[in-house]
């Protein structure tokens, strides 16, 4: 029974964020409301790991494979005119974005680790 | 053939499986890294539909109830996050930064690139959303008046680049900090991203979770002003 309690918590997790994507007029998906629902009671102790670890941890083990539907449906987008410039923005904006948010994330951490060095 | 596996509510759920498995095989005995289990799961589902002449909507029957399981998945990657609350405490100043400079990044890097290659508004504000979760993006796109379809296509080839391609650019551009890895990681690449991050480690895999709602919510709020400069 352990599973089907654990089971059971997430899928209500989804079924309100389902709910909350209804009611606000965000293009904000279930997902995110749900996430962000079961970290406020995580934090406010509803919620306790243990109540959901199992099923949590299968589940984004698994979840890679959960992409493959959806890109194997690739197949049948449409064609553009603009195929060959989006590609090239899609793949030079992806490594900038990365690098942009990763070096900006690591300078302040350093930054903030050697000032606190200093205070030392 | 064709008229079983349409029918088959287990055809399309075997193959993606099956498939991924080949694929972390053959990662396993490689360690190519252009052999990524994801990548080589869906062109073997592809060669495969395009062999055997399946219909994608056959395919789809069965694999349906794996895109099924991604909301109650997305959900669960509060828990990692949870596990990581105290880091994220520590670090708010610099994960926050971060996000909010990957956001700016993708929609000036798009900009500037699209007025370059002189693509038209819609292709313009269909691309905008494409680092971000496929749900989000997807509602974006529609309300800049893109093309959704090619959105959601984006997204994804977004997200595998990500995936595939995320320890190079660790090593391009030196970011060792796992925090910068799982913020550069879900950012750039968003959930398909974050499937790798946690392969990387807890922290990365928590920060890059971080990242699909923040990234995200901001793009919500920043996208539309984007829209009006192309």
């Amino acid at each position: 029974m352990k599973i089907v309690r654990q089971f059971s918590i997430i899928t209500l997790l989804a079924l309100i964020g389902e709910g909350l994507h209804y009611l606000i007029p965000l293009p904000v998906p279930g997902s995110i409301y749900g996430m962000l629902l079961l970290l406020i009671a995580l934090c406010l102790k509803i919620i306790k790991p243990e109540q959901i670890r199992e099923t949590a941890s299968f589940l984004i083990e698994i979840m890679p494979m959960m992409f493959i539907p959806a890109a194997v449906g690739l197949l049948e987008s449409g064609n553009t005119a603009d195929l060959v410039p989006m590609l090239i923005i899609i793949v030079v904006s992806t490594a900038l974005v990365f690098g942009a948010s990763g070096l900006v994330t690591q300078a302040v951490i350093r930054a903030e680790k050697k000032s606190k060095e200093e205070q030392v | 053939m064709s008229a079983f596996v349409s029918t088959s509510a287990f055809f399309g759920l075997a193959v993606s499986l099956l498939a991924y498995q080949a694929g972390a095989i053959l990662y396993k005995k490689t360690r190519f890294p252009l052999f990524n289990p994801l990548l080589v799961a869906i062109v073997l589902t592809m060669v495969l539909l395009a062999v055997f002449q399946i219909p994608y909507d056959g395919y789809n029957a069965g694999a349906k109830y794996l895109s099924y399981l991604l909301t109650p998945a997305t959900i669960c990657l509060a828990l990692p996050l949870y596990e990581k609350l105290g880091l994220l405490k520590k670090n708010a100043k610099a994960i926050l930064l971060g996000i909010l400079t990957g956001v700016l990044t993708t929609m000036v890097c798009i900009l500037a690139l699209g007025a370059l290659l002189r693509i038209s508004h819609t292709a313009y504000v269909t691309l905008l959303p494409k680092s971000i979760t496929t749900a989000i993006g997807m509602g974006v796109s529609e309300e800049l008046g893109g093309n959704v379809t090619l959105t959601v296509a984006s997204i994804i080839v977004t997200g595998l680049l990500g995936n595939i391609t995320a320890p190079m650019l660790c090593r391009l551009f030196r970011i060792t900090e796992p925090i910068a890895k799982g913020i550069a990681i879900g950012s750039a690449s968003h959930a398909v991203g974050t499937a790798r991050a946690m392969q990387m480690g807890e922290t990365e895999g928590a920060m890059s979770s971080l990242s699909i709602a923040v990234a995200g919510l901001l793009t919500v709020v920043v996208a539309p002003l984007f829209a009006q400069l192309l």
